[in-house]
């Protein structure tokens, strides 16, 4: 037995040139047969949504754009320990530690802070090892449906930490309706 | 004298320690030691994480000790019988003394230089538990400068008293030591005095927690990424054998070579480890090795590794020749039913 009548699905089938009776020749009994087919999906669920007026429900596991997080103080909790850049298996997160200064005490949580953070959004899988790694609760993949915005220049897609850390403001309003 | 670990025999010279001997058998029965160091006289018997039990005390006295002895200051009895890691006894008392240990030192792993290279770390992450019980508040210390090569954090020490035993031993004026007793001892020079003398540095390497860290490389980079290769240099006052942690062409740290328990194979001066911090200065031999699972080795590729080849065509397309072989069995002749499946099809 050669290779090419071997059915390894076992759903192989061998055509055949089999001359047609006149009945069949018609055509009649296909096309509708053919016609029940494409009826029947009128009435069955639509497989599409009317996009962008309708938007799909997220999964609860979704994971979208990342935030370097604000404590209730407004201070960044990122300490730079390194750990999501260890578990990053897309080697995407680079950073530079820092010394905090005297007057840096309302800025940083911890005595080292990040300096520099970058997340290389075109290598970056979104697979959230980065979040489950942190031991500081500072990195977060958020629901945001806006994953990363299109661009025309690979340097714009290494995100700093201007594209990161949670503003200000978001961070002021969540103390406000935490105390609430 | 011939001494029994863990069931593994060994004859050693009398005098010799039952941890030093655990050591020339090696692997498991190993008993961990913060405080001990063999290169320092008059280390060890404090920490008490080396604790074993003695089954049998000699071939002359065979009556098991009723407590647990730190295997570190105990030295063989001719036909002494120990158990390590497969006394349940062992494994729970190294769990209290971790938890011990672990009772004043702060949870700042993520800030600490030494993460990665940590024996309280490693300690804590082969006989810790993942909880702690201790509601009340950590002893603290206000922050002390102690020179401009070596950082000190009190809060995290140990008091393993290595870096005292170093200072005594290896430089001829020691200024620094252990201040005031009990739950208030910590490691200060006397009068705010910078440590300078001229093999200080080495506090660093024998310090088995974060205390005593090397300043000129605070924060620079988490050990792990960088990559650490063997290089000597001609130094007059010590041997120049050290460790370079290379970040790119930047070398970022420089420390003794240290062995599988990280304790330093030679001694290096300050001017190695503070101020040649450029590439030209030293000869690199090659990449340092590590143990296998010390994170060190993360995304470091030692190890030569061979091209692969793919032959798309020979390989896939085909398949491999004993699949081939597999499929088509002449010699196994199918059953009735596989035959027509085989033939028509399963649909």
């Amino acid at each position: 037995m050669s290779i090419e009548t071997i059915s390894l699905s076992g759903r192989k089938k061998e055509v055949s040139n089999k001359k047609m009776t006149f009945l069949e020749s018609l055509y009649l009994v296909a096309i509708f047969k053919g016609l029940m087919i494409t009826i029947r999906h009128l009435f069955t669920r639509k497989v599409t949504i009317k996009y962008p007026e309708q938007t799909r429900e997220l999964s609860p596991v979704y994971r979208g754009q990342h935030m370097l997080m604000r404590d209730d103080e407004g201070r960044e909790r990122c300490t730079a320990c390194g750990l999501c850049a260890l578990s990053c298996p897309a080697e995407a997160i680079t950073m530079k530690a820092e010394e905090r200064k005297p007057d840096e005490m309302h800025l940083y949580r911890e005595e080292k802070y990040a300096s520099i953070y970058e997340i290389n959004m075109l290598r970056c899988i979104f697979c959230g090892l980065c979040e489950e790694a942190c031991p500081k609760q500072a990195i977060y993949l958020t629901k945001s449906r806006v994953m990363v915005k299109s661009n025309s220049d690979r340097e714009d897609f290494i995100y700093g930490k201007d594209k990161l850390v949670m503003p200000l403001d978001m961070a002021i309003n969540n103390t406000k309706q935490m105390a609430n | 004298m011939k001494v029994t670990i863990d069931g593994q025999e060994i004859n050693v010279e009398p005098g010799t320690t039952i941890l030093q001997a655990a050591r020339m058998i090696g692997g498991e029965s190993v008993p961990p030691a913060m405080c001990y160091y063999s290169k320092l006289k008059g280390s060890g018997g404090k920490c008490r994480c080396c604790l074993v039990e003695v089954s049998k005390g000699s071939e002359a006295d065979p009556r098991p000790m009723p407590k647990l002895v730190a295997s570190c200051v105990t030295g063989v009895m001719d036909g002494m019988e120990v158990k390590s890691i497969t006394s349940e006894r062992v494994v729970d008392a190294r769990k209290s003394v971790t938890e011990f240990l672990l009772i004043n030192h702060p949870l700042d792993c993520p800030i600490c230089d030494q993460a990665g290279e940590c024996d309280l770390q490693n300690l804590s992450f082969k006989n810790g538990s993942a909880k702690t019980r201790f509601v009340e508040e950590k002893r603290t210390f206000e922050p002390e400068n102690i020179g401009d090569n070596i950082q000190l954090h009190m809060n995290r020490c140990i008091l393993c008293y290595r870096c005292v035993m170093t200072a005594d031993q290896l430089t001829d004026n020691r200024v620094h030591g252990v201040l005031n007793r009990g739950d208030h001892s910590q490691i200060s020079t006397a009068i705010s005095k910078a440590i300078n003398n001229e093999f200080s540095g080495n506090m660093i390497d024998v310090c088995p927690v974060g205390a005593l860290t090397d300043k000129t490389f605070r924060f620079k980079q988490r050990v792990w990424f960088n990559k650490p290769y063997n290089a000597h240099r001609d130094c007059d006052k010590c041997c120049g054998k050290t460790t370079l942690w290379m970040f790119g062409e930047e070398i970022q740290r420089v420390t003794a070579r240290k062995d599988e328990y990280h304790e330093v194979e030679e001694f290096i001066c300050n001017e190695c480890r503070f101020d040649h911090k450029d590439t030209k200065d030293w000869v690199i031999e090659g990449p340092r090795k590590f143990e296998k699972d010390s994170v060190i080795n993360q995304n470091n590729y030692t190890r030569k590794l061979d091209t692969v080849t793919i032959e798309t065509e020979k390989q896939i397309l085909l398949g491999r020749e004993q699949d081939r072989k597999k499929i088509s069995m002449p010699a196994v002749p199918l059953k009735k039913d596989e035959v027509q499946v085989f033939k028509e099809g399963n649909i």
